[in-house]
Formats: C-alpha cells, sequence, structure tokens
C-alpha cells in the first residue's frame, strides 16, 4: 500500500440549510484499501460518500482524489468547477446506490455501456466487450440483454456493480448497496464486492451490514454527529468499544442480529 | 342527395385549398411549439432562479388567456410595438405562443415524473448534462411527454379554425366563404366536421401507437 492518500478529505463540512451534518471530517484512504463507514442514520455517513463524487456541494474542508480538489477549483466555497471538468473528475469514481439507479429504457449492456461510449468513448466492440466481461464477473452473463425491470434486485444491483466498475474508477463508492434487498439477496451482492476486495479495488463503503464491514475492510470509520468518532483495523475498532460510549450504543443494537 | 353531392363537388376545390392552410397553420404551430417548449422546459427545470420565475410568470399568464383574445391581443397589440405580421403570421404566432405555453407544462410534468436517483447515477458515470439529458431523461421522459402532446397536437389542429376570424382562409373560412354563395350550410359545415374528424382521429389513433411502442418502460 502506497503511504500517498487516494482519497484525503480534510476538514470536511456540509450543512443543510441549518442543520450541519458534517462537522469536520477528516478520512484518508490509499490505493487498494476497503474502507467501510458505519454508524447511525442520520449521522452523516451517506452525505459523506455523497460529496465525495459531488453529488453534494460540500461547504468547507477539501475532499482530493489523487491530489486533486473534487468539486472546486481551488478551495472548498471558492469556483465550482465546470460541467465538463466535475464530469471528468466523476468519471473517476464509480458510485453504486442504494436504489440501484439503473437507467430502465436499456438492458444490463446497455446501462454498463452508457458511461464507456458517451465518456470513455470507446468503440462500440469494445464497450460490448468490457460490458460482457464485467456482466460476467457478476455472474450475470446470462441476463445482458435484460431490462431491469425483468431483474431481481440483487440482480440489478449486481448491473449497478459492473456499470460503475466497468469505467475503470480510481474509488469505488457504495451506498448502502444491500439495505433495499429482501435478505436472501444481500450475500449475492456482499460475494461480488468481496471480489473485487481481494482484486485490489479501492473501495469507500457505507453499510449497515456489520459483520460484513468486519470481515471485508481494511478499516472501518465509525461516524457519528457529522465526524469521525472511532476507526482502526476491525479488531482495533472492536477493541475501541469500550472506551467509547457512542459506539458501543451503536454496535449493541447490532449484537442481536450479528451472524 | 343529388343537391348534396352538388353542393360537395362545388365546395370540394375551396376546401382543399382551406384545408391546405389549415394543415399548415397547424403543423408550424405544432413544430415551433415543440422546439421552444422544450427548451423552456427544461430551463424551467434546471435553469437559474431568475429564469425559472420568468418562464413560470410566462406560461401563468399566457394559459390564462383565452386563445382567442390572444389572437386578437398579437394581432392588434404588436404593430403599435413596431412589429407589423400579416394575419396568418399574426394567428401563427398567438396559437404557437398558447401551445408553447402547454407543451412547457408536458415537460415539466413528464421530466419531473422520473426519479432524482436517474440524473444522478447519469452524472456519476461522468455524462455531461446534455448527455444525461439525451440518453437518460429524455428517452423515459418521453413515453410520460407523448400522450399528451399528441392530444394538443389534435387542439392545435382545432384551434386552428380560430385563424379564420382574422380572415385567413383556412378549412373555416373556406366552409364560410362557399356557404356565403351557396346559402346551404347544413352539407358544409357537416363536410368541415368530417375533416376536421379524419385528422384528429388519425392522430389520436397515431398516439395510441406511440403510447404502445413505449410501453415497454416500466417504473
Amino acid at each position: 500500500m502506497s503511504a500517498i492518500p487516494l482519497l484525503k478529505i480534510s476538514r470536511l463540512t456540509k450543512s443543510f440549510g441549518t442543520n450541519q451534518v458534517l462537522k469536520s471530517v477528516d478520512l484518508e484512504v490509499t490505493a487498494g484499501e476497503v474502507v467501510t463507514v458505519i454508524g447511525p442514520s442520520g449521522g452523516g455517513k451517506t452525505t459523506l460518500l455523497r460529496c465525495v463524487n459531488f453529488l453534494e456541494a460540500y461547504d468547507g474542508g477539501s475532499i482530493k482524489i489523487d491530489g486533486r480538489e473534487v468539486g472546486y477549483t481551488d478551495n472548498a466555497g471558492g469556483k465550482k468547477r465546470g460541467e465538463v471538468d466535475l464530469a471528468a473528475m466523476r468519471a473517476e469514481t464509480g458510485m453504486v446506490f442504494q436504489s440501484f439507479n439503473l437507467f430502465p429504457h436499456l438492458n444490463a449492456e446497455q446501462n454498463v455501456m452508457l458511461g464507456l461510449r458517451q465518456v470513455r468513448k470507446k468503440p462500440h466492440k469494445e464497450a460490448l466487450e468490457i460490458a460482457r466481461h464485467w456482466l460476467d464477473r457478476v455472474g450475470l452473463s446470462h441476463k445482458t440483454g435484460s431490462l431491469p425491470s425483468e431483474l431481481s434486485g440483487g440482480q440489478q444491483q449486481r448491473v449497478g456493480i459492473a456499470r460503475a466498475v466497468a469505467m475503470d474508477p480510481k474509488i469505488l463508492l457504495l451506498d448502502e448497496i444491500t439495505s433495499a434487498l429482501d435478505p436472501e439477496l444481500v450475500n449475492e451482492v456482499l460475494d461480488v464486492v468481496r471480489q473485487l476486495a481481494s482484486d485490489g479495488m479501492t473501495m469507500l463503503i457505507v453499510t449497515h451490514e456489520i459483520a460484513f464491514a468486519r470481515d471485508a475492510s481494511h478499516r472501518i470509520v465509525f461516524v457519528a454527529d457529522g465526524s469521525v468518532s472511532a476507526q482502526g483495523k476491525p479488531d482495533e475498532l472492536m477493541a475501541e468499544v469500550a472506551n467509547n460510549e457512542r459506539l458501543r450504543s451503536f454496535l449493541s443494537r447490532f449484537s442481536a442480529t450479528a451472524h | 342527395m343529388g343537391e348534396l353531392i352538388d353542393a360537395v363537388v362545388y365546395a370540394m376545390p375551396f376546401l382543399m385549398g382551406g384545408l391546405g392552410t389549415t394543415l399548415l397553420v397547424s403543423l408550424i404551430t405544432v413544430v415551433l411549439s415543440l422546439v421552444t417548449g422544450v427548451v423552456l422546459g427544461v430551463a424551467l427545470i434546471y435553469g437559474p432562479q431568475p429564469v425559472r420565475w420568468v418562464i413560470r410568470l410566462l406560461t401563468d399568464c399566457i394559459r390564462g388567456i383565452p386563445i382567442l383574445v390572444l389572437i386578437f391581443a398579437v394581432y392588434y397589440g404588436l404593430p403599435p410595438l413596431g412589429l407589423n405580421l400579416s394575419s396568418f403570421w399574426a394567428a401563427v404566432f398567438a396559437l404557437s405562443l398558447f401551445k408553447t405555453a402547454q407543451v412547457i407544462e408536458y415537460v415539466r410534468g413528464a421530466v419531473s415524473s422520473i426519479p432524482r436517483g436517474q440524473m444522478e447515477a447519469a452524472k456519476s458515470i461522468g455524462l455531461i448534462f446534455p448527455q444525461r439529458l439525451r440518453y437518460v431523461i429524455f428517452p423515459q421522459a418521453t413515453r410520460r411527454f407523448l400522450p399528451p402532446w399528441v392530444n394538443g397536437v389534435t387542439d392545435a389542429v382545432k384551434g386552428s379554425a380560430l385563424v379564420s376570424l382574422l380572415g385567413v382562409v383556412d378549412l373555416m373560412q373556406a366552409i364560410n366563404q362557399v356557404i356565403g354563395r351557396t346559402y346551404e350550410p347544413m352539407p358544409l359545415y357537416l363536410l368541415g366536421a368530417v375533416m376536421y374528424f379524419v385528422i384528429n382521429y388519425s392522430l389520436s389513433s397515431l398516439s395510441r401507437v406511440l403510447e404502445r411502442r413505449y410501453a415497454y418502460i416500466k417504473e
């Protein structure tokens, strides 16, 4: 693992109206690292993730990917990047959504190909090959021609993952990607994420699957009340429980369901 | 019966000329309003706040005025402002204004019915704004836009009869002119009704075909 962080978030702040959701978040992710963000609902996890590809404009602090500020040409609150510039930055970060957000008018293959064709400017044949490769990797080689409406939730989410990774992003952002799934479909999606992790894909994951966070990530970050309350390797963090009241009360809610 | 056929045969050449004008007025109105309506509709949703206010104000005003009033307002109101339009173009302009306000509403309804996540997913793969509209938003919005819009096209054809009030010789005016010579209103009004009906029935059949064509997109 290189010492220079691929993603460097420092003193990040974000408010919605008078509600300050992020109150100075510091977080670094190095290349090849899988970092999981856990924490109570409303604590700012999802907002944090959405700031990384600028789906939310942050108010202060900085988010740098490979040394480049994400949404602004210099510092947060300054001049926003132009449309083309911003789109190019976003293409470097893949995002998978809680509600899949597949394009319903395009089949699985076309969903994956859209970015390859229009953003990466790949010729049709090459884009198709890449799309089929990734759909195969997520176990959907038999569904390439299916519309999202013809797929189960787990299958849709795997297409969502294929769509994001096919763009060859520097970092993959996963926003509670199993929360909208029936319990029996959760594992087929998490298995794909584990596979990507073992391939060395850099990932920032927001999840409520504590067991998954514990066994799949290099580092767990506990975000509560808009800032990082504790972080460390999974076993280090679990050891923190003794001295961190908020972490203890958060995790205690999962002890009944933890596998 | 023979007299009826004679009346129709006599009237036909005049009516066909009028029908041509009706179709031309409708076509120009529909095309102009579609182009400006889509542009302004998109601006109403995604534009900066002042632009939205202006468009909102414009559509609310236009939709609150009867077309007939709008036609006279344009015809008599523009020359003092230094814009002299022929009665044909004044009528087309007024109808297009009215139609544009409708198209803006259809676009707003269709586009805002698409879940926010679609735009976000399109952003996250790196598409720029025009690409997001073209490849993600419009293909989905089209399905919701088409049925009311095709209905609106039949309204445009029917509404075009109002241009006769400015003396433009469309189908309606041609009918009135022939009646002025023959003093036999019924066969001619019936004939006119049939002609309007044939056009509009074809259009609404087309709309059903289009709806089926786009029905494959499920929620």
